[in-house]
């Protein structure tokens, strides 16, 4: 029978089928831990008397807490230290690998997986963080869990699912210069909106995504959460199998092949059919920034901020209204004139290796706008070190921005690093929420080239306008 | 997991759309290693202004929250659930739910029920018109009622059946431990494992330091 990826996914884990509305259980090949979401359900295991059933399917890291200054020292937040030091507790108690704060290998628990290369085509993958979407893009059947299913997975590997619907989100053209994987699935979202994807499972595909990385994928499949869908997947390919040789925990010799041979079945069948389909072009898609609270309230940078009268629908007026005046906006006026306190380079979106080579690019012999602090967060430790391998550390330090320890840090503000009440931020992570940075704090969201740009000029910028600027100069 | 058949409780007007995790509770309020005590944390951004409906004496002791749509979007965090629970909300109302936040609303006991949004909106009227108003949501019939406004809602069929018999899920998938082990015996060889640990070679990590001079310009406080 012709079926699209998720389902060859799925059908590929139903360890039990329900019956009668009762839901699959499906197997988990996959489960990442990190601090944050954990200790109630390692509490309900020990409560229960119950062992984690795989440690070996099992990986922990600390992100969400962690400072990124001075992480040689005891964490000075209390209550972020005991959190820490329960995971750390409870991987030694449960026998869980852990990589924790100053390991090599430590990280945001998206950014880490992939590069061990644990992440791999035709995987389920879980963690009780909702970004697990990002290893879709490998291919894997990849979703955000709540602590409950956390405790279910460590005690049975599995968990009583009702099946997705899915969704084809075709991606045709070329994107233009100075556009990035980051544009195309802020575009996706203000287009299909925060409920768009509810219920379903995302499949994107076309030529635009065909020609993208792998982290460049990742950054996609990372927000598909943001559109309201439980997961994002990309058909493997060449690039995910060149992604994949080599690391760590890659199969080798016989197993690589036999890995090979099942990830190019791992397609959407011609006669596939989808519940629904969405289909953008990237050949005239601009550089996205977010102007209200919520990640589908996005327009080009070309755009002006909305003027609530002109909107019909009711309900998206008074959303528009309360996310105009929270972030302290003016109706009509340009989104290139909206100066920016600072910028946040990071996250499990935009914190790996490309999006930090892409902004040392830019920002490479000049100095950052004296208005703005700008924030270089890594998305691994693993991150750093190729970073600075490769000199990028000095072309941040140089540009004045602060070249940071690996970690969530201001994508969530768990750890000191937050913006204060009515801080605006120019941010390359995945939420816009109200407070998200911190209590009161103003969040655009843009991709890596339109923060360097940013920083540069503080105000909301793209590459584009540097040009424009340095010829005006001239 | 507490049973739930029926539950009268005042009703809480919530005129908003796309209230996220990180609204029900901020990130800084995740810190804690227990499952209970979060009553404090729920709405602690919006609970600041004497204006929000939870400070208005008669919604206080509110038990049945009626939200506007795409309620509970964003960030996987269950601590939503236990915060909701931990004020004393038995029920949300809403007419679309966030999958994950619906998903840990189920295993929690927490009831959250897909009504209309024409019903949502009488359901705000009478509420305001008439602030303490009690709503009775019964489970067993999939029917809200708050004053002559009689409206169903839907739930998926699994989840309202293990609502009503407070189910634990963990002991209903062990009782198939059998079966989980006999999968595990036909999964294929590549398939990854954690254990025993591959990682690139150690290499130490230099901690980075404050930098000294504090640089940004910050917007004046209001």
């Amino acid at each position: 029978m012709a079926g699209t990826l998720a389902e060859k996914v799925w059908h590929d884990h139903v360890v039990r089928e329900g019956h009668d509305g009762a839901p699959d259980l499906l197997y988990i090949d996959l489960h990442l831990v990190h601090e944050v979401t954990s200790p109630q359900a390692f509490e309900g295991l020990r409560l229960a008397g119950r062992p984690v059933r795989r440690p070996d399917l099992t990986l922990a890291t600390e992100d969400h807490n962690t400072p990124t200054l001075d992480i040689d020292r005891p964490i000075a937040d209390e209550t972020s230290r005991t959190q820490i030091q329960t995971l750390r507790n409870n991987a030694a108690e449960f026998g869980v690998r852990i990589h924790s704060l100053g390991d090599a290998d430590q990280g945001i628990v998206h950014v880490v997986g992939p590069q061990l290369g644990l992440t791999m085509p035709g995987l389920t993958v879980v963690c009780g963080d909702s970004h697990t979407s990002t290893h879709g893009a490998f291919g894997a059947l990849a979703f955000g869990i709540g602590t409950s299913e956390v405790e279910h997975v460590l005690a049975t590997q599995t968990l009583p699912l009702a099946p997705f619907k899915t969704m084809a989100v075709t991606v045709d053209g070329t994107l233009p210069p100075g556009s990035t994987a980051k544009d195309i699935i802020l575009a996706i979202i203000a287009k299909i909106g925060t409920g768009g994807g509810q219920g379903y499972v995302l499949e994107y595909r076309g030529e635009a995504i065909r020609t993208l990385s792998m982290e460049a994928r990742m950054t996609i499949c990372n927000m598909s959460i943001e559109a309201g869908a439980r997961a994002g997947m990309i058909a493997p390919d060449e690039t995910t199998f060149e992604y994949l040789k080599g690391r760590p925990h890659a199969p080798e010799g016989e197993d690589w092949d036999a890995a090979v041979e099942y990830w190019k079945t791992l397609r959407s069948d011609d006669d596939a059919t989808f519940d629904t389909e969405v289909v953008l072009n990237a050949s005239d898609l601009e550089p996205f920034v977010t102007w209200g609270t919520n990640p589908g309230q996005g327009l080009p940078l070309s755009a002006s901020v909305p003027v609530p009268e002109l909107i019909a629908d009711e309900t998206e007026r008074h959303a528009a209204e309360r996310a105009i005046e929270y972030m302290g906006l003016t109706p009509g006026a340009p989104l290139r004139d909206i100066a920016v306190d600072t910028v946040f380079i990071g996250s499990c979106t935009n914190g790996r290796m490309e999006d930090l080579r892409a902004v040392a690019e830019i920002i490479k012999g000049k100095k950052k706008a004296d208005s703005v602090r700008v924030l270089v967060v890594p998305g691994s430790a693993r991150v750093r070190l190729q970073a600075e391998a490769e000199g990028l550390d000095q072309v941040f330090l140089d540009f004045g921005a602060e070249w940071r320890n690996a970690g969530c840090s201001m994508c969530l503000g768990m750890n000191p690093d937050q913006l204060v009440p009515q801080e605006r931020s120019a941010s390359t992570s995945n939420r816009n929420f109200e407070g998200r940075q911190g209590r009161g704090g103003r969040t655009h969201l843009v991709s890596p080239l339109v923060a360097a740009a940013t920083a540069i000029r503080g105000t909301l910028s793209s590459p584009a306008d540097l040009q424009t600027a340095d010829s005006a100069a001239s | 997991m507490e049973a739930f058949t029926t539950h009268t409780g005042i009703g809480v007007p919530l005129r908003r759309s796309n209230v996220d995790t990180d609204q029900i509770i901020p990130a800084v309020y995740l810190k804690r290693v227990t499952r209970t005590g979060f009553e404090d944390t729920l709405f602690a951004a919006w609970r600041g202004n004497p204006d929000f409906v939870l400070n208005q004496p008669a919604y206080a002791s509110g038990s049945v929250l009626v939200a506007g749509p795409d309620f509970g979007t964003g960030s996987s965090r269950e601590h939503a659930v236990w915060a909701l629970k931990d004020y004393g909300f038995r029920a949300v109302l809403a007419s679309r739910f966030a999958d994950i936040f619906r998903g840990n609303s189920g295993k929690q006991g927490l009831l959250a029920a897909q009504l209309a949004q024409a019903d949502i909106e009488l359901i705000w009227k009478a509420l305001e018109a008439s602030p303490g108003t009690e709503i009775t949501v019964d489970l067993v019939k999939r029917e809200v009622v708050c004053g002559d406004i009689v409206a169903s809602f839907q739930i998926d069929d699994y989840t309202r059946w293990r609502l009503l018999e407070g189910l634990d899920d963990i002991g209903l998938t062990l009782n198939h431990a059998d079966e989980i082990a006999a999968f595990e015996e036909s999964r294929a060889a590549w398939r990854p494992k954690t254990l025993p640990a591959k990682h690139l070679p150690p290499v130490a990590i230099k901690a980075a330091r404050p930098v000294s001079v504090p640089i940004h310009s910050q917007a004046p406080l209001s």
